[in-house]
């Protein structure tokens, strides 16, 4: 074996980058905005979706209340107060938005807010259609097993997604675009009765090169969703919590 | 943004769990077993073209506490040949990043399962002699196996005894490890990653474990470990739990029972149990070879060293070694008496 056999990572494994809790406390203004964005892209929707079934409100309430919320985020610097020693940020998050969704109940407010501090594009059209899409039972009484394990789903889904997303860019900043089209055709929309074999012949393709595509891409899938993990986690503690919440390693 | 739907979801999750085994000689054949270090699946070498078990962690990274214990386990494998302990192949970093070792495939049982097709005490008690050797054996290359319970032991198909799981292992010299220890140009960059995992080792695992750091099993830990003082552990903390295997082995518990029940210990060997698991590790047995001498004797009718017995426990210890004989005495005598009898009759 070569030096390079063993080289952990290479280029393969980009350094991580710094944590956005680590940043949300710098006292660069423009380093904070840039973890919030960061915080926002992965958390918008699982808040959005949240507020929709937890809090029960309407699509247009349930937006101003999201950006509200990533507002207030902000300015309160509320992740100031977060302890990855005490909880888990997600489990943090969720309990703000109920005391966030609580106290702007009190008030009687209901403003347009968030639009001047976030830069991220939120698309609630699509959110609305997924949240349409979640199979719930109505007649359930959520407990707080039930939020959590709610909020932890929607959040491993935006997580995923945002990781397919950056895997779709991967492939198609490497002209591996085939490469994509088969992961989004066995590992997305795949079902229990699709093989290695009926896609190679869908795609004219040797079922070794499609095996070897598949590996590749969920290598690096892998390999995106743990790092924009560790981007969401204060320390490698807590990454490694997540990291077996998100895959379902505590579960099997 | 794409919709992932549940099922997505999960395939991800299952496609994402594989280990990437390209570019090695391996090919992924099933999911064995996960435990609190890593996944185990059964592989085959395509070279050997053999089965083996292939350990890998979850996570990518070579210089984590995981990596580090995982690396450091398969390094004290490849010290440790013996025929009681699991044989270490192939050590490496999988194109995934995350660090893998392979291992003989063992095809057995478990000793808490193959146990319970084991009646009579005699049979059980050579089975935990052959797990005394390989222990034996390992603190005499300075390796402390610290979590010694059932399910690290594997019986295989023809009785051979295997001792499993070295993860918690404690290096107490550093001449067990093959590693280079000073500053060697041919190193590689993950032997020089992982050498703290490994040489320099004489005090070590509490860059691992830490002080204070309780890592062990609850029932077949010793007081010491549970207390989590690692720097002071030494092998009479394994032989409190060779003590405890051997109650579970003869009673189906580790510890005494607190309400009567279940199999009745003899004396002997309650003594051997209750001596190897004392409080104080000065109360204990001082090696394992003393505690397997112990449990020899035992099996071959002799006085036991951990118990006094009584005149009458030393006359029925005499009638059961020497039975057959003393039955051919009496048998004798009383077939004499019988002669006489009928003579003078």
């Amino acid at each position: 074996m070569t030096e390079e056999d063993f080289l952990p990572g290479g280029d393969r494994f980009p350094p991580t980058r710094r944590s956005v809790i680590e940043a949300a406390r710098s006292i660069d203004a423009e380093e904070r905005e840039h973890a919030l964005e960061a915080l926002c892209a992965a958390y918008w929707k699982p808040v959005y979706k949240y507020v929709r079934w937890r809090w029960n409100r309407q699509p247009d309430d349930a937006q101003d209340l999201t950006q509200g919320f990533f507002a207030e985020l902000l300015e309160r610097e509320l992740l100031d107060k977060f302890d990855s020693n005490k909880s888990r940020l997600r489990t943090y998050l969720r309990v703000c938005v109920d005391s966030f969704v609580m106290n702007e109940e009190k008030a009687g407010r209901r403003q347009r807010r968030g639009g001047n501090v976030l830069h991220v594009a939120l698309d609630f059209a699509g959110a609305e259609e997924e949240f349409g899409a979640t199979v719930m039972d109505p007649a359930s009484i959520p407990s707080p097993e039930s939020l959590e394990e709610f909020f932890e789903k929607e959040w491993v889904r935006s997580l995923f997604a945002l990781a397919v997303e950056d895997l779709r860019e991967l492939c198609a900043a490497r002209e591996r675009e085939r490469t994509f089209h088969l992961f989004e055709a066995y590992d997305l929309e795949g079902s229990e009765k699709s093989s290695y074999d009926q896609l190679s012949k869908d795609c004219g393709l040797s079922v070794t090169d499609v095996t070897n595509a598949l590996a590749w891409a969920r290598r690096e899938f892998r390999r995106i969703a743990l790092d924009r993990l560790r981007e969401l986690c204060d320390s490698e503690e807590e990454f490694q919590r997540e990291a077996r919440a998100a895959f379902g390693w505590n579960a099997k | 943004m794409k919709f992932l739907s549940d099922s997505a979801l999960e395939r991800l999750r299952d496609g994402a769990e594989v280990p990437d085994l390209s570019g090695t000689r391996y090919r992924l054949l099933e999911r064995i077993a996960r435990g609190g270090m890593g996944v185990v699946y059964a592989a085959e070498d395509e070279n050997l073209r053999r089965r083996v078990a292939l350990k890998v962690l979850e996570l990518p990274g070579t210089d984590g506490d995981l990596a580090n214990r995982l690396i450091r386990e398969a390094r004290v494998l490849a010290a440790l040949e013996h025929p009681g302990i699991v044989p270490v192949h192939d050590v490496g970093t999988l194109a995934d990043g995350r660090v893998f070792y392979t291992m003989k495939f063992v095809e057995g049982r478990r000793l808490d399962k193959y146990i319970e097709s084991v009646e009579s005490v005699p049979d059980r008690l050579r089975i935990f002699l052959r797990i005394c050797d390989a222990v034996a054996f390992a603190h005499a290359r300075g390796v402390l196996h610290r979590d010694l319970k059932p399910p690290n032991i594997m019986v295989g198909p023809f009785g051979e005894v295997l001792v499993m799981d070295w993860g918690l292992a404690k290096i107490l010299r550093p001449e067990v490890s093959n590693a280079p220890r000073e500053a060697d140009p041919e190193v590689t960059v993950f032997e020089k990653t992982m050498q703290p995992a490994i040489a320099g080792e004489a005090t070590d695992i509490s860059v691992v474990t830490g002080h204070g750091t309780v890592m062990g099993t609850p029932g077949y830990m010793s007081p010491e470990q549970a207390r989590g003082d690692v720097q002071h552990l030494d092998a009479r903390s394994d032989i409190f739990s060779l003590g405890a295997l051997l109650r579970f082995l003869l009673t189906g518990q580790p510890q005494v029972a607190s309400v009567s029940g279940g199999r009745s210990l003899d004396k002997s060997l309650a003594a051997i149990c209750a001596k190897s698991t004392a409080a104080s590790p000065a109360e204990r047995y001082p090696n394992v070879q003393e505690m397997a001498l112990d449990v020899s004797r035992y099996l071959d009718g002799l006085a036991v060293g951990a118990h006094r017995e009584s005149i009458f426990e030393k006359a029925a210890r005499f009638y059961r070694r020497y039975r057959f004989f003393i039955l051919l005495i009496a048998a004798y005598l009383v077939m004499r008496v019988g002669i006489l009898l009928f003579m003078h009759r």
